[in-house]
């Protein structure tokens, strides 16, 4: 936060990012803005790209199954699939974080490391069921 | 919490001047996302194909055209107010600030209009 009046661009600065050593913590953390980040601009867009092809009738509808089944058309789906299931579970976890719970070292660490691999889990697992593999 | 005055903290006001609205309004419109994707991805997987009249069909029920319009108005809401700290946390400069979290809302509030009514078209007829 800049201070008014002070006019000084030489006040020191607290430490930011690049002091402290990485931690699962942290790392759980930008993930859940980078995902959350992707599914408002990409999986919204994409969510109205449906929506609007459904809306045109078959024809349309046709052409975005179309780009959908193209090697673009993938990476964009399972992104948007990855991004959901991954804000999801640091989600969750955020909510057991808002009351007061899990804050203990042992017991942060080991949700920080579980979180991201149980979204990797559930977009797996519910390709897995859209497939019918 | 130490910030603010006695009477500031019982308006529950804060130093963010808005209190806890903007973050209680997160974790609302997260539950209400928790419930309703999961939903849409259940209801996915259970399509018996993903062809157009499938899915139209489907969609246009009157309780998978709510749910889906209710989807619209809390995912967009959630994903407002996400990227409103985000543009808080990375734009510094006053002005530009303002004109970012401006754009955010004017294009939030269209997007959100626009899947409203793609939902009430598929649900209420036309352009078959």
């Amino acid at each position: 936060m800049a201070q008014a009046g002070t006019g000084g661009r030489n006040r020191p600065l607290s430490p930011h990012l690049q002091i402290w050593r990485w931690g699962p913590a942290m790392a759980v953390s930008i993930l859940h803005r980078v995902s959350g980040s992707g599914l408002a601009v990409v999986g919204l867009g994409l969510l109205l790209c449906w929506l609007g092809a459904l809306a045109g009738g078959a024809e349309t509808y046709t052409a975005f199954t179309r780009q959908a089944q193209t090697w673009w058309g993938l990476i964009i789906l399972a992104g948007v699939s990855w991004s959901f299931f991954n804000h999801m579970a640091s989600g969750i976890r955020h909510f057991v974080l808002d009351i007061g719970a899990g804050f203990e070292l042992v017991a942060n660490a080991r949700w920080s490391l579980l979180t991201p691999l149980i979204g990797i889990l559930l977009t797996v697992a519910f390709w897995a069921a859209m497939l019918k593999l | 919490m130490g910030n603010g005055t006695s009477i500031g903290r019982v308006r529950a006001l804060g130093s963010a001047h808005s209190g806890t609205h903007h973050w209680l309004l997160q974790r609302f419109t997260a539950i209400g996302n928790l419930v309703l994707v999961v939903w849409l991805c259940i209801s996915l997987i259970l399509l018996p194909n993903l062809a157009y009249e499938a899915v139209h069909e489907w969609l246009a029920r009157p309780v998978p055209a709510t749910a889906m319009a209710l989807l619209v108005i809390s995912t967009f809401w959630h994903a407002r107010l996400g990227l409103q700290v985000v543009v808080e946390d990375y734009v510094h400069e006053p002005a530009n600030k303002f004109a970012c979290v401006a754009v955010l809302n004017l294009v939030a509030i269209a997007g959100a209009g626009f899947g409203l009514f793609c939902v009430v078209r598929i649900a209420l007829g036309g352009a078959l």
